[in-house]
C-alpha cells in the first residue's frame, strides 16, 4: 500500500542505513564453526565488529583481508590467499565466508576466480568450505547484504538434487527455516519451539540463535560458537518444506527450491494475529498435526493483550524508521492496534513496503524521521534515534539493529502470539508512561471566543466582574462531602 | 594515491619528535613506522577511523564523510567524547555515495552536501573526510573544499586520510596534518595571557578533560585550545598563540606539537593524566615551561602547593582500597601511553601487573614500562585471545583491563573485566580519575556475581558421579 520514495538530499544526515557487507557478515555469524571475512580495508571490518559487539555484547569473529592502496590496485588475490591460510592456521574453522566491500568492488576483484585459484593451489584448504558473496557498500543496505549472503550460502553449500552428497529421501518431519535479518536469536528460539510443538525439526539457515544468544561456552573458540552446521546445510534438500520469514528471504528460498525441489512458503511477518494464525495452520498442514492447545491459549492471551493495549495505541501518530521487513512486522501490527504510521523511513527498496499500511515510505535517514516525528506521539527506530527523541522530547522505542544502549537485545521476542503480546505490552507501557498531564491552561479559549464573551465596550472600562452583594442562595451545602452532614 | 597524500604520508613518516624514526636510514623511514598488516589476522581501525577519532571531538564543526554508507553508517556516534556546548559533532553527515557516483564521480554530490549542511546547520566550518572508494575513483576533495570555501565563505577543510592509506595511528597524524595545513594559525584569539597552553591529543572521553581543568583553572593556566576534546573551531584556529603545548597519548598527534614548535616556536612536552605521579609531573612540566616562556615564577611554587594538597587528598581517598587490592593480579591489554601510565597507577595501590600489552606502544613506552616494572616486565607483544582466555580461566590473573572488543575473553572465562579504552563510560584522568579507576576495579573484583557465575550446574556433578559408578544411594522411599 505504501508508495516508496527516494530522498532528494545530496547529504545523508544521521544515517539509518548500515552497509551490505555488515548484513552479510551478520548472516555468516549464523553458521557454525565459521569465520566471516570482509574483503576490504581493515576499517571495514573494525567498524562492523565494534557495532555487532555493542549490540550483542558478545565476542564477534570477523576478519579482514587488510587491503591497502597498493594491493587494491594490483588486485587482492594474494591478500585473500594469505587471509584464508592465516585463518585456517589460527582458528581452523569449518567454513570461511567472504564478502566484498565498496573498495574491492570499485577495483573489480574477481573473487570467485580467486577462490578457484586458491582451491587449485592450496590443498591444505580442501576440508574448509568457502563461501563468497558480492556486497558493495554503495548498493543496498544491511538487509540486502543478509539476503545475498544467505542466497550465496545456499548456492555454495547446498548440493543440487541428484548431485554427489545430495540427500535422496525426504524426511517428512524436517523443514527448512530461512529467517530474515530482523529476527533475533530469541525470535528463532520461539519459532523453533512452535515447530517442535508440531513434531517438526528445522534446519535453520542462518541460525544466530546458536551463536549470538549469549551463552557461555566451555572453551574459547576463535570462530562462531554455534549456528547452522555445515552437514545440516547439505541436508536441506531432504526437508519436506521451506518456511521463509520476511520478504528478504524470497531470493534464498527460490534458490533453494531450484536446487533441491523443496517447495517454500513465505511469511512476510510473524508479528500480529492473523499472520500467526496462518503460520500455525501451515505447520499443521505440513505436519498433519492439529494446532496444540497451548497455542489456542496463547492466541486468546494475545486477543486480551490487544484489547488492553489498544487504549494506549489507538490514534497515536507514529514515526518509524527500520529496514523493510522489520518495518512491516512492527508497522502493520501498530496499524492493526489503531496507530497511524505518520512518518515511515526505511533503508532500501523491498516488496515488503508495498504491503505496509502507510501512505508512503521514504528511503532516507534519521533527519527525515526527526522532521516527520515533530508531529508524532512516538518515535521508533534503532539506538541512533535517541538523539532525535531527546531533542523532540518524544517517547522513544528502540527497534532493530543496532541497539547499543540496552542489554538483552538477543532475547527480545516479537514473533508468535507470545512475542506479539510482549511487543504490544512494551509499546503500550511506554505510551502509558507518557500520558499527557493536563495543566490549568491546557485548553485555552480562542481569542474569538474570549472577545464575544466580554461585556460591551461601555462596561469594559469598569473593574470586572463586580458584585455588590453576595449571592442570595447558599449553594455550598450541596457540595459538602459525604459524612460531614449531621 | 594522489601525489599530495603520498607526500603527506612521507612527511609524517619523517618525524623529528620521534627518536626511533630519526634513528632510521632514509630508505627505512620511507617504509613507514607501522608493521605490515597480516590479512586474516588483523584487528584495529583504518586511517579514516584514526583521522575521525582525532578531529571529531571538535564539537561545533560538521564532520562530513565522503564515501559509501559503511564508513559513517556503521561507525557514527560510537564514542563518549563529551561536549560542554554544541552537539553538532554527534550528528552523522555522509554523502552515502551510490553506484552511479562511483561511475561518474562523487564530487558534485560532495559539493551539494556541503551546501546543504551550511544552509541547514550553519557550522563555523565543515570537515570533509576522504574514504577508500572516493579516493580510488579519484574524487579530488581538496579541490571541492577549496571551491566550496570560496563559494560559501566558510572554511571547508579536507581531511585526506582514506582507510587504505594505513592503520589508525597513521590516520591520527593525517588528521593532525589537515588542521596544521588548513586551520591552526588562521584566526587570532580575542586576547592572550602568559598562561595559555594547548593540550594536544586529549579527546575528553567521558569528560576526562574536566577532571584536569579545575586544577589548571586554580593555577590560572588557561587552556587556549584542547586539540581536540570539547574543542571549538575558533580555538583550534587560534591555538598558535599558546605559550606551551602539552602532548597527551603518546605519539598520536606528535606532528602537531613538532610543527607548532617549528612554525611558532611553541615548546612542547609529553605528559600523561593517568596516575597520581604522572598527573603531578604533568602539572610541574606545564608550570616549568610556562615560567620559562615568561609567566610569573611563583607559578612553580603554587603548583607544588596544589600538588601536595591534591596528592594527599587522593591518597586519603585511596587508603581504604589498599588493603582490598594489595596483591591482586592485573592483566592489562591496551596500548600506547596507557600501557605504562596505568601500570604505575595500579602499582601505587599495591596491585601486581602480570602482563601489559605493548602491541601499540612505542620504544619509549616500552622503556618506560621496564623502568616502572623492573627487569621482569611482563610485556606481551601479541597475545592471542585464546592465550588470554586460558590465563584468566586458570586464574593466573584476577582481573583484565582492556578495550570493549576483548571484554568477552574475560567474561566468558567468568573473570572480572574493566573497560579502559575509548568506549568506556568512566573518566579516569587526574587525581579524581585515579580514585574513580580504583573504585571501579574494587567494584569489579568484589562483586558477588563472580561467586554466583562459577557455581557449577548441580546436574553436571550428579551426571559425573553416575558416570563414575557412584550413583546416588536411593532412599527408602525412592527404592520402594
Amino acid at each position: 500500500m505504501a508508495k516508496t520514495l527516494e530522498s532528494k538530499k545530496a547529504c545523508t544526515v544521521n544515517p539509518l542505513k548500515m552497509s551490505q557487507p555488515l548484513g552479510a557478515a551478520y548472516a555468516f555469524m549464523g553458521l557454525d564453526s565459521c569465520m566471516p571475512v570482509m574483503h576490504g580495508s581493515q576499517g571495514c571490518t573494525s567498524f562492523g565488529l565494534v557495532l555487532l559487539v555493542r549490540h550483542f555484547k558478545e565476542a564477534i569473529p570477523l576478519q579482514t583481508t587488510a587491503m591497502n592502496e597498493v594491493t587494491t590496485i594490483l588486485g587482492g588475490y594474494e591478500n585473500i590467499e594469505a587471509a584464508l591460510l592465516n585463518i585456517k592456521k589460527r582458528a581452523a574453522p569449518r567454513i570461511i565466508a567472504l564478502c566484498s566491500t565498496g573498495l574491492t568492488e570499485t577495483k573489480g576483484d574477481d573473487v570467485d576466480g580467486y577462490l578457484k585459484l586458491v582451491r587449485a593451489r592450496k590443498p591444505e584448504l580442501d576440508d574448509t568450505a568457502l563461501v563468497y558473496v558480492s556486497t558493495p557498500d554503495y548498493v543496498g543496505a544491511f538487509e540486502d547484504g543478509w539476503k545475498h549472503a544467505v542466497t550465496g550460502i545456499v548456492q555454495h553449500l547446498v548440493p543440487e538434487r541428484g548431485a554427489e552428497g545430495a540427500p535422496t529421501a525426504t524426511i517428512p518431519t524436517q523443514v527448512n527455516l530461512l529467517p530474515g535479518s530482523h529476527l533475533t536469536p530469541g525470535d528463532l528460539e520461539e519459532i523453533k519451539e512452535m515447530l517442535a510443538a508440531f513434531g517438526l525439526s528445522a534446519i535453520t539457515l542462518p541460525d544466530v540463535s546458536g551463536s549470538l544468544d549469549g551463552h557461555i561456552p566451555p572453551d574459547w573458540r576463535g570462530t562462531t560458537l554455534g549456528g547452522t552446521r555445515h552437514d545440516d546445510i547439505a541436508r536441506m534438500g531432504s526437508s519436506v518444506a521451506t518456511l521463509a520469514i520476511g520478504e528478504q528471504m524470497r531470493e534464498a528460498a527460490e534458490a533453494l527450491q531450484q536446487r533441491t525441489g523443496v517447495p517454500f512458503q513465505l511469511f512476510d511477518r510473524l508479528t500480529g494475529l492473523a499472520c500467526n494464525d496462518a503460520f500455525l495452520m501451515a505447520l499443521s498442514r505440513i505436519s498433519g498435526q492439529p494446532v496444540p492447545p497451548k497455542y489456542r491459549r496463547q492466541r486468546s492471551q494475545l486477543l486480551d493483550a490487544m484489547l488492553d493495549g489498544h487504549f494506549y495505541l489507538g490514534g497515536k501518530q507514529v514515526a518509524i524508521g527500520a529496514e523493510p521487513d522489520l518495518l512491516l512486522a512492527a508497522g502493520a501490527l501498530l496499524h492493526e492496534m489503531g496507530a497511524v504510521l505518520h512518518t515511515v523511513v526505511t533503508t532500501t527498496h523491498s516488496a515488503a513496503l508495498d504491503a505496509l499500511p502507510a501512505e508512503q515510505a521514504l528511503v532516507g535517514d534519521l533527519e527525515d524521521l526527526e522532521t516527520g516525528a515533530r508531529a508524532c506521539d512516538l518515535l521508533m527506530t534503532h539506538s541512533h534515534g535517541r538523539q532525535a527523541a531527546e531533542r523532540l522530547h518524544k517517547p522513544f522505542f528502540r527497534l532493530g539493529f543496532p541497539v547499543f544502549d540496552r542489554i538483552g537485545n538477543a532475547h527480545r521476542v516479537m514473533v508468535g502470539y507470545r512475542g506479539t503480546r510482549q511487543f504490544i505490552f512494551e509499546v503500550a507501557n511506554l505510551m502509558m508512561a507518557h500520558i499527557p498531564h493536563a495543566v490549568p491552561d491546557t485548553w485555552p479559549l480562542p481569542e474569538a471566543a474570549q472577545r464575544v464573551a466580554k461585556p460591551s465596550s461601555a462596561q469594559a472600562e469598569l473593574p470586572w466582574p463586580t458584585f455588590t452583594k453576595p449571592p442570595a442562595v447558599d449553594t455550598t451545602a450541596h457540595h459538602q462531602p459525604h459524612g460531614v452532614n449531621p | 594515491m594522489s601525489a599530495s597524500l603520498k607526500q603527506k604520508i612521507a612527511e609524517v613518516f619523517d618525524e623529528p619528535g620521534c627518536d626511533k624514526n630519526q634513528g632510521k636510514s632514509e630508505k627505512e623511514r620511507k617504509k613507514g613506522c607501522t608493521k605490515q598488516l597480516s590479512p586474516g589476522a588483523a584487528a584495529g581501525g583504518c586511517a579514516f577511523d584514526g583521522a575521525k577519532i582525532a578531529l571529531q571531538p571538535i564539537v561545533d564543526v560538521a564532520h562530513l564523510v565522503h564515501g559509501p554508507i559503511a564508513c559513517e553508517g556503521n561507525s557514527w556516534d560510537n564514542r563518549h567524547s563529551y561536549s560542554s556546548g554544541s552537539t553538532l559533532y554527534r550528528t552523522g553527515f555522509t554523502t552515502d555515495i551510490n553506484e552511479l557516483d562511483v561511475i561518474y564521480g562523487g564530487e558534485k554530490r560532495l559539493f551539494k552536501s556541503v551546501k546543504e549542511i551550511i544552509e541547514k546547520y550553519d557550522p563555523p566550518a565543515v570537515f570533509v573526510y576522504q574514504t577508500c572508494v572516493t579516493a580510488l575513483i579519484g574524487d579530488d576533495i581538496e579541490a571541492v573544499c577549496k571551491r566550496a570555501s570560496e563559494k560559501f565563505g566558510k572554511p571547508v577543510i579536507p581531511v585526506n586520510s582514506p582507510g587504505f592509506a594505513g592503520p589508525k595511528n597513521l590516520g591520527n597524524k593525517l588528521g593532525g596534518e589537515s588542521i596544521l595545513d588548513h586551520v591552526i594559525g588562521t584566526q587570532e584569539p580575542a586576547y592572550t595571557t602568559p598562561y595559555d597552553i594547548n593540550i594536544i591529543g586529549e579527546y575528553n572521553l567521558s569528560g576526562e578533560l574536566w577532571q584536569i581543568k579545575p586544577l589548571l583553572d586554580a593555577l590560572g593556566v588557561r587552556v587556549l585550545s584542547c586539540i581536540s576534546g570539547d574543542g571549538r573551531y575558533h580555538e583550534v584556529a587560534s591555538s598558535h598563540r599558546a605559550r606551551v603545548n602539552m602532548m597527551v597519548c603518546s605519539k598520536s598527534m606528535i606532528n602537531i606539537a613538532t610543527r607548532m614548535q617549528k612554525n611558532w616556536g611553541i615548546p612542547y612536552f609529553e605528559g600523561s593524566f593517568y596516575g597520581i605521579g604522572d598527573m603531578s609531573d604533568t602539572l610541574r612540566q606545564i608550570a616549568r615551561l610556562l615560567v620559562q616562556q615568561g609567566a610569573e615564577a611563583d607559578l612553580i611554587e603554587r603548583t607544588e602547593r596544589l600538588i601536595e594538597v591534591e596528592e594527599a587528598r587522593a591518597w586519603k581517598r585511596l587508603e581504604p582500597y589498599r588493603a582490598r587490592l594489595a596483591g591482586k593480579r592485573v592483566l592489562l591489554i591496551t596500548g600506547g601511553v596507557k600501557s605504562w601510565s596505568v601500570v604505575s597507577a595500579l602499582q601505587e595501590v599495591g596491585m601486581e601487573i602480570v602482563g601489559t600489552s605493548i602491541k601499540k606502544s612505542t620504544k619509549e613506552d616500552k622503556e618506560k614500562i621496564k623502568e616502572i616494572m623492573g627487569d621482569d616486565a611482563h610485556m606481551i607483544d601479541d597475545m592471542t585471545p585464546r592465550e588470554m582466555y586460558n590465563m584468566l580461566r586458570d586464574a593466573r590473573a584476577d582481573i583484565m583491563l582492556s578495550g570493549g572488543r576483548s571484554q568477552f575473553i574475560a567474561l566468558k572465562a567468568r573473570m572480572p573485566w574493566l573497560d579502559i579504552n575509548q568506549e568506556r563510560y568512566h573518566p579516569y584522568a587526574g587525581y579524581e580519575g585515579m580514585v574513580e579507576l580504583v573504585e571501579e576495579i574494587d567494584k569489579a573484583l568484589y562483586n558477588p556475581v563472580w561467586q554466583q557465575v562459577r557455581i557449577p550446574a548441580p546436574w553436571d556433578e550428579v551426571d559425573a558421579g553416575m558416570l563414575a559408578g557412584e550413583a546416588l544411594v536411593p532412599t527408602a522411599e525412592g527404592a520402594h
